[in-house]
């Protein structure tokens, strides 16, 4: 039985009081309710205040390029399906730079986890807006407020039938380390959006303005309906719903290839025979 | 009348069908034992615009496409217009009575569309070309059912019967035409182009997973892929975007799959990025380059070799690569196989640098000695005992022994935390987290800078064609090599004293290679497909020898003999 002492505890770069900690301590309570031996894990994350909690914890870890984590992970879970593949970034990194691969994640339905912690700001670069920030929020660098409106992670996760669509909130770190659980045990593509306070940046939606807001969505919610997932993932502002809000029994990408249930790719050479019998279509 | 050389052209709007004419042409040539240059050259639309198929063809062996035309055959008006004009002495013109009015000595007007069914007619079409190259209408046949038993079934007798026409057509009209000399090859060679031959070629390297963007030309080697994927058990997508096929390459490679992307400039500058971060984390990924004339959109469906520097330079920060520029279709084939030996055992991106011209030109090759294959295994190449596992691992070659995540040193599944792989974008330790300890950043540049002395140790130095100690000598990369060893060949008969250097290998360079070569020339003529010379000043900028002659094009054609012999 794994324990959470394997995952390690390390110092980290975070203010104190970040949402962030929170997150850390739901996933590692996750990673040893799903019984997930580190090694058996792959961690792939992006740049941002986010992205580096991966390197808190003691597990396989590819630590890539702002925005494009979801690519890197298809790749490796493609390469090794024995892998629990879990990808950890923030708001700007996979809804703003890597927006395409978001999408193109949800249409494709590969058995990964992708872990958003969603601050509705950038934390790294010091405080500009995010995809997710608010319409008229006040930054050094938007001086006269947001103009465009805000993503909706799980909306468009929703409208797109992806396969499984949570939400959580740093502040209900149990709750979240339920929704984590579920999302790792999903077979297929599943998204759990973290909101989480930035104490630095974020003026505005604070902690108390989450935690206001939240709630948890009712025990009798079927969320296999996906009329009544739509209007439960539209819903925000003064209420908004935590829960995993929409999940599905797509098609999982990689059982397209039957070939990669014999083993990772890597111990699977091509063998010359073959080779040869391939070049007689070309004479 | 036998000729040594014909140079068959067709040509008409796309989407008249002109390349499966071509194509059932080419391989039956290629099962007939002769060698051939294909030049395709065709206008960025599915239908309309105008398209060329050139096929030059020889019992001796020819290396480069050429402009001379022997035989064309018009499927429009349009082009009679363009190629009439270059018409060779013997040469004739066959078309089809109905599309053009034009009368020449040299038009053959066919009945084509009333010789068998109006459908039909481009292999009524094909019947008159073999039937005037001499060929045996049963060899043309067979290779016409193939195609069209796989293509399109039910199908094939229809175009055998119309096939049958058109070569018996000709055979009763007063014409003479050369024939081509008895071919003396051996059976069982391959009918290829260049990006078949990299496809080919990375399959038999052991790539495990293959992910593109389309762009024209580099496209027919996911096509390529895609038809063998299921069978030889790899792993291709289609990604969203060239920054993911990269970075799903990148992926792939670091949990133990052996991996490609295959690209032109355009979508290469989105994959910069991430050749960067190969470089960072030190995983290795094959990247094809097939060079289109730039900047930005250029001429998407013609040829250029002016992506040397781009890719020489691509990606943010310094780390080690290699760059092979294929001067043939087995060349790709080979280089290709070579390319992922060195990212695999070097840990680093490493590049396939072709053009449309090769990508698209169809050759009579090998058959390939796959005895002598052994492809990778990633198993055996990468894992060696180490515990803790150090992806970074401070080494004297720089090379870090590698394993995979979720795999133990043994390739086995881990059942222990002591080999966790850990990779990072960010300046790392040796076990792969991010730090800003100064002294660690040094000695990181400095491993991962000393694997260029292991990939100087490998380089494929370049070729050189010819009498020793030449007066003129030409340089050349990648696919120019042929017509400058052409061009040699030519000027050598005129009594010139003359050689060819070609490069196979572009990056890194190893002066004492080749630097003698160039100062013993009296000449020294660089043969480039771009309009600045970027080899020469490579060349320059390594050795510092100055190549003061360079033969360039950018029109968007390929470079040919007769454009090198016009500018000596």
């Amino acid at each position: 039985m794994v324990n959470i002492a394997e995952y390690g505890d390390y110092e980290t770069a975070w203010c104190p009081g970040c949402g962030n900690h929170s997150i850390l301590s739901a996933l590692k309570n996750a990673l040893v309710a799903t019984g997930l031996e580190p090694y058996n894990v792959l961690f792939i994350s992006g740049i941002g205040q986010a992205a580096k909690a991966p390197h808190y914890l003691n597990s396989n870890l590819f630590n890539g390029l702002h925005g494009r984590s979801l690519p890197v992970a298809t790749g490796a879970k493609l390469s090794n399906t024995e892998l629990t593949v879990i990808v950890e970034s923030g708001d700007g990194c996979n809804y703003g730079e890597g927006g395409n691969h978001f999408l193109a994640a949800i249409r494709r339905n590969l058995n990964v986890t992708l872990i958003v912690h969603d601050n509705q700001v950038y934390g790294l670069t010091k405080g500009q807006a995010s995809p997710t920030s608010e319409q008229g929020f006040v930054t050094k660098n938007q001086p006269e407020g947001v103009f465009s409106q805000p993503f909706n992670p799980v909306e468009i996760a929703v409208a797109m039938n992806a396969s499984f669509v949570a939400r959580g909130f740093s502040g209900k770190a149990d709750h979240l380390s339920t929704l984590i659980q579920s999302a790792i045990r999903h077979r297929g593509f599943s998204l759990v959006d973290v909101l989480q306070p930035c104490v630095s940046f974020n003026k505005v939606n604070t902690f108390g303005w989450y935690n206001q807001r939240c709630y948890i969505i009712e025990e009798d919610y079927d969320s296999t309906n996906r009329d009544m997932a739509l209007r439960k993932a539209s819903e925000w502002g003064d209420r908004i719903p935590l829960g995993i809000i929409y999940q599905n029994r797509r098609s999982v990408f990689e059982d397209r290839f039957p070939f990669l249930s014999n083993g990772p790719l890597a111990r699977s050479p091509v063998q010359v025979d073959r080779v040869s019998q391939l070049f007689d279509c070309y004479r | 009348m036998e000729n040594l050389d014909l140079n068959v052209v067709i040509s008409g709007e796309a989407g008249q069908g002109l390349v499966t004419l071509s194509q059932i042409l080419t391989k039956t040539l290629v099962r007939a034992g002769y060698y051939i240059v294909v030049t395709q050259s065709y206008q960025s639309r599915i239908r309309g615009g105008h398209n060329s198929y050139a096929l030059r063809i020889s019992h001796r062996e020819v290396v480069a496409p050429t402009e001379a035309l022997d035989l064309l055959v018009a499927l429009d008006q349009n082009s009679i217009n363009l190629y009439l004009p270059e018409l060779s002495d013997h040469g004739f013109i066959l078309v089809d009575e109905k599309v053009s009015s034009t009368v020449h000595s040299q038009v053959i007007r066919t009945p084509l569309a009333d010789l068998a069914d109006d459908k039909f007619s481009n292999s009524t079409a094909l019947g008159m070309v073999a039937s005037l190259l001499g060929l045996h209408k049963d060899s043309v046949t067979r290779t016409l059912r193939e195609f069209f038993d796989k293509h399109a079934p039910g199908t094939s007798d229809h175009n055998a019967e119309s096939l049958a026409a058109g070569y018996d057509w000709i055979l009763n009209y007063p014409v003479k035409f050369p024939k081509l000399h008895p071919s003396t090859l051996p059976e069982g060679r391959l009918t290829l182009n260049g990006n078949e031959a990299i496809a080919l070629g990375s399959i038999a390297a052991g790539m495990k997973f293959f992910a593109f963007y389309p762009m024209t030309p580099a496209t027919s080697i996911a096509t390529t892929l895609a038809g063998h994927a299921a069978q030889m058990e790899f792993v291709i997508e289609q990604a969203e975007d060239e920054i993911s096929a990269v970075n799903m390459a990148v992926g792939a490679s670091f949990a133990g799959a052996p991996a490609m992307v295959a690209t032109s400039g355009g979508g290469f500058a989105l994959m910069t990025e991430t050749v960067s971060l190969a470089g960072m984390t030190e995983t290795p990924v094959v990247i094809v380059v097939a060079q289109r004339p730039g900047p930005s959109t250029g001429l998407p469906t013609r040829t250029e070799q002016s992506d040397l520097e781009f890719v020489l330079h691509s990606g943010h920060g310094e780390f080690p690569r290699a760059i092979f520029t294929p001067g043939d279709v087995e060349q790709c084939f080979h280089l290709t196989i070579k390319a992922f030996q060195v990212a695999q055992k070097y840990n680093t991106p490493v590049f396939v640098l072709t053009d449309q011209f090769l990508a698209d030109s169809y050759r009579s090759v090998g058959p390939f000695d796959l005895g002598q294959l052994s492809p990778l295994n990633p198993c055996l190449d990468s894992c060696v005992s180490a515990n803790p596992h150090l992806t970074y691992l401070l080494t004297e070659s720089g090379i870090s022994p590698r394993i995979f995540p979720g795999m133990t040193s043994q390739c086995v599944r881990a059942s222990s935390s002591s080999e966790l792989v850990i990779a990072d974008s960010d300046e790392h330790t040796q076990d792969g987290h991010l730090t800003e300890d100064l002294s660690v950043r040094i000695s990181m540049v400095e491993k991962r800078l000393r694997k260029i002395d292991g990939l100087k140790s490998e380089v494929v130095g370049p070729e050189f064609i010819g009498a020793a100690a030449p007066e003129t000598l030409f340089v050349s990369w990648g696919s120019s090599r042929g017509s400058v060893i052409e061009a040699a060949d030519i000027l050598s008969g005129r009594g010139w004293s003359v050689a060819t250097l070609n490069f196979l290998q572009v990056w890194p360079l190893i002066p004492e290679n080749f630097v003698s070569i160039l100062e013993a020339a009296k000449y020294v003529v660089a043969v480039e497909g771009n309009a600045t010379g970027q080899f020469a000043r490579l060349i320059r900028r390594e050795t510092g020898f100055h190549i003061k002659k360079v033969i360039h094009r950018f029109d968007g054609l390929p470079i040919t003999p007769k454009y090198i012999l016009d500018r000596i």
